[in-house]
């Protein structure tokens, strides 16, 4: 299982890669999303794939009887996953609010910020 | 319930916590509280500044608190939810994060200051300090937590609150701006996720202390290497070292002159504080053979990045520019390794946080007064405003490292200790940056203070002295002099941060204080 | 989207995601579930209510704005950590008490409190950003 989803998450990474080198706003979103998701995967995938095996401790026991996932990764991956949702959603605004404002989403034609041509500063007093 | 039978002691923490404590968790916690009541009284505008003004000193004197309880005792550990470290999230503050977060604290002060001028009701509505105070509770956590993960979780604190602060006034060029710088951090930090996921998998721990000393085991079989390149990458876009540094210029010239401030002093020392605690303390070994690579990503750093700003014409990019270089300055130091080094980058982070904090509320009066950013149409100010003229003096002499200004003694270390270690193109690097920092940086002086004003001045420039401004540039000129003229306290906190950096165990005694007692 | 069926249907769907939210928020201690996810269903029921008859009767269903609601959210997370420096214990340390309330004793705790804080944060922040989209939408 854990092979399997090793693939899964490099085909990720693969489609986030690709779709963050592209021009469209929107595509670089999709693909930092993409991007966040495989991280999580891997993060979920390194701690072990279990099935409905509680992390609990009887209380007599020091150690737990059977073995069970890691929980620290999930939590960690409920972490990054609560971070990333709520910078994705501001991210899909505020790129919202850029192809409103600007009219496009091609990064070529953003420009506003570090205008293309702009005079060479003062050259003499 | 038989809980009360099982022995907690093993795991969690059974002593009562110190009152002293506590000043570990204020500069965290007491941000978080007053930005809270800041969101709830949103439509109280003329509350704000007073609130997050008083909030932000209280935080100043937790920080300075701290500090002098790290300088005196040693590192300063807090764990969580009672539960004994690695388990809980410790807090663990030693000289460098003690440090970099009351001088951190100190700018953002200044900055609320000022703001109260800047930001008009209008922005106040939208959040500036609510979201100020957010920052800083970010910043100061990432300075002062002990935990890998919690750094993120810190780290994204802050990226969120900047976006709030760099979007705020909502016109073309901060959408566009802003687009790019959170795309690229979001990247940034996603790969420090992803870094953190390998290094959790390699050691199953987080705790910085318990890391640092299970790194020496895991060097033969774990592939520390890569966690090491991989953390460079992710804080290295944090700290806009060449090449992936294309985010700063193209957004830090876009927000308020005040967040612009904020971010140009506060937010690349973060990145570089990463480096240092990560590379430094974490994989000393690692790093040392990077070095070569990490010394070039300096050189480069320092030496484009000042060429960048000779290019510019808005003053805004123009400091855009000379941070970025500061940044490679910093890196120097870090590819160095050496005690020397260590201390002149953590000098040089302290003098960089308040310089062009500094620098860039003096864009901010320039504007005010001449009513313009570019080195085009401004001109003359220096007849009509002399102590302007005064203090860009001062702060150009400061961040070109000149005396008697406080970027001298820092980078004279930076340039002896890379002379020590055989290195002289990279001292050379250094120099040549500096020469190109005082070209960049007399040039601005000479067109927008010194010579006459070529057209007519525009009618929006103000009259008259802003009280603020030179407030607030005269509140950071006396530390920038101060380390100028007396530098020996600085250069003792710094040396302590180095020494902690480079021989952690006094960091992993406090965290671990049973096993450092064996 | 305004349509009469969804309109009609709107006000219920929405009363009765927030009651549901507010029951996942309380089950989260022990079960799947707690703030942040309760936070998120009842922001989205919110968002419905707002795609179906417009954002002014949220923000007048809402009285106080998101943003407000977020902050006391983060005041009430935040003092439930606080709290842990009167009883001598670090910062963010669960602290139980029980009260009975009409003869059933409930346990309560900062835990608790520290959940409801998220909750009330996701709620708010996520309700204004879509509520300004929507706003975006029709206006």
């Amino acid at each position: 299982m854990e092979v399997a989803l090793s693939f899964v998450v490099s085909v990720f990474f693969a489609v986030a890669i690709y779709l963050m080198l592209s021009k469209h706003i929107i595509r670089i979103l999709l693909g930092v999303s993409i991007f966040g998701n495989a991280v999580n995967l891997s993060i979920f995938t390194a701690g072990r794939l279990m099935r409905e095996v509680p992390p609990i401790i009887p209380e007599a026991l020091p150690t737990p009887e059977v073995a069970t996932a890691s929980p620290l990764p999930q939590a960690l991956v409920l972490t990054a996953i609560v971070i990333s949702f709520s910078l994705f959603a501001f991210l899909l605004v505020l790129a919202f609010r850029a192809y409103q404002e600007l009219g496009t989403d091609d990064t070529d034609g953003m420009r506003v910020a570090e205008p293309e041509g702009e005079p060479m500063p003062p050259l003499g007093y | 319930m038989a809980a009360e039978t099982i022995d907690i002691s093993n795991a969690m923490l059974t002593a009562p916590t110190a009152l002293g404590d506590w000043m570990l968790v204020a500069p965290v916690g007491l941000p978080i509280l007053f930005g809270a009541v800041l969101l709830m009284v949103r439509h109280e505008t003329r509350l704000h500044a007073g609130i997050a003004i008083a909030g932000l000193l209280l935080t100043l004197g937790a920080n300075a608190a701290l500090l002098l309880q790290v300088l005196a005792d040693g590192p300063q550990v807090m764990t969580m939810g009672r539960w004994l470290p690695p388990f809980g999230i410790s807090f663990t503050a030693d000289a460098l994060g003690a440090s970099l977060a009351f001088v951190a604290t100190l700018v953002a002060s200044v900055c609320a200051l000022y703001a109260m001028k800047d930001i008009g009701a209008t922005g106040r509505r939208y959040g500036f300090y609510p979201f100020l105070m957010l920052l800083m509770a970010g910043v100061g956590g990432s300075f002062l937590t002990g935990d890998i993960f919690n750094l993120y979780v810190w780290f994204e604190v802050f990226l969120i609150s900047s976006f709030g602060l760099l979007i705020l006034g909502s016109t073309d060029r901060q959408l566009d701006g802003a687009t790019k710088y959170a795309i690229l951090n979001l990247v940034g930090t996603t790969l420090f996720l992803t870094a953190t996921a390998y290094l959790y998998g390699t050691f199953g721990t987080l705790n910085m202390a318990d890391i640092a000393r299970k790194a020496d085991a895991m060097r033969e079989t774990g592939p520390l290497m890569t966690l090491t390149v991989l953390y460079l990458l992710a804080f290295g876009m944090k700290a806009a070292a060449f090449p992936v540094n294309f985010w700063l210029p193209a957004s830090y010239h876009t927000p308020r002159i005040v967040t612009a401030a904020l971010f140009g002093g506060v937010l690349t020392k973060v990145g570089v504080y990463a480096l240092l605690r990560v590379l430094v303390m974490l994989f000393p070994v690692e790093r040392a053979e990077l070095s070569g690579v990490i010394a070039w990503v300096a050189a480069g750093t320092m030496v484009l990045g000042i060429m960048g700003a000779i290019a510019q014409s808005d003053i805004r990019r123009i400091l855009g520019f000379v941070v970025i270089s500061g940044v490679g300055v910093m890196l120097a130091g870090l590819a160095l390794g050496t005690e020397t080094g260590l201390t002149g980058t953590i000098l040089y982070a302290f003098h960089s946080v308040l310089a062009m904090t500094a620098l860039y509320l003096l864009a901010g009066v320039i504007k005010e007064l001449g009513g313009s950013y570019s080195l085009h149409e401004l001109g003359g100010l220096y007849r009509t405003y002399p102590a302007m003229g005064a203090f860009a003096l001062v702060l150009m002499l400061a961040v070109a490292g000149l005396p008697p200004a406080s970027g001298l003694w820092p980078k004279i270390m930076l340039v002896r200790a890379s002379l020590d270690a055989g290195w002289p193109w990279l001292s050379f690097a250094i120099l040549l940056t500096g020469l190109l920092t005082t070209i960049a940086l007399g040039r601005m002086y000479i067109l927008a203070i010194w010579r006459n004003r070529p057209g007519q001045a525009p009618s929006d420039a103000a009259t008259g002295a802003p009280g603020y401004g030179y407030g607030s540039m005269a509140l950071l000129c006396v530390p920038i002099i101060l380390l100028g003229i007396y530098p020996e306290p600085f250069i003792r906190v710094a040396e302590a941060a180095a020494s902690g950096l480079l021989d952690a165990s006094a960091y992993i005694g406090a965290v671990f204080p049973a096993e450092a007692a064996q | 989207m305004r349509t009469l069926i969804f309109r009609t249907v709107a006000p219920y769907l929405t009363s009765l995601m927030i009651l549901f939210s507010i029951f996942v928020l309380l089950r989260g201690h022990n079960e799947p579930g707690g703030g942040f996810i309760g936070g998120l269903i009842a922001a989205s029921a919110f968002a419905i209510y707002g795609i179906a008859c417009g954002v002014s009767p949220v923000r007048r269903a809402l009285y106080f704005h998101p943003m407000a609601i977020s902050g006391f959210g983060l005041l009430v997370s935040a003092i439930s950590g606080w709290l842990s420096l009167a009883f001598n214990v670090p910062f963010m340390t669960g602290l139980w008490t029980k009260v009975s309330v009409l003869g059933v004793p409930v346990d309560l705790s900062t835990v608790l409190f520290f959940d409801i804080g998220v909750y009330l944060v996701v709620l708010g922040s996520i309700t204004s950003v879509a509520l300004a989209l929507e706003e975006r939408e029709h206006g």
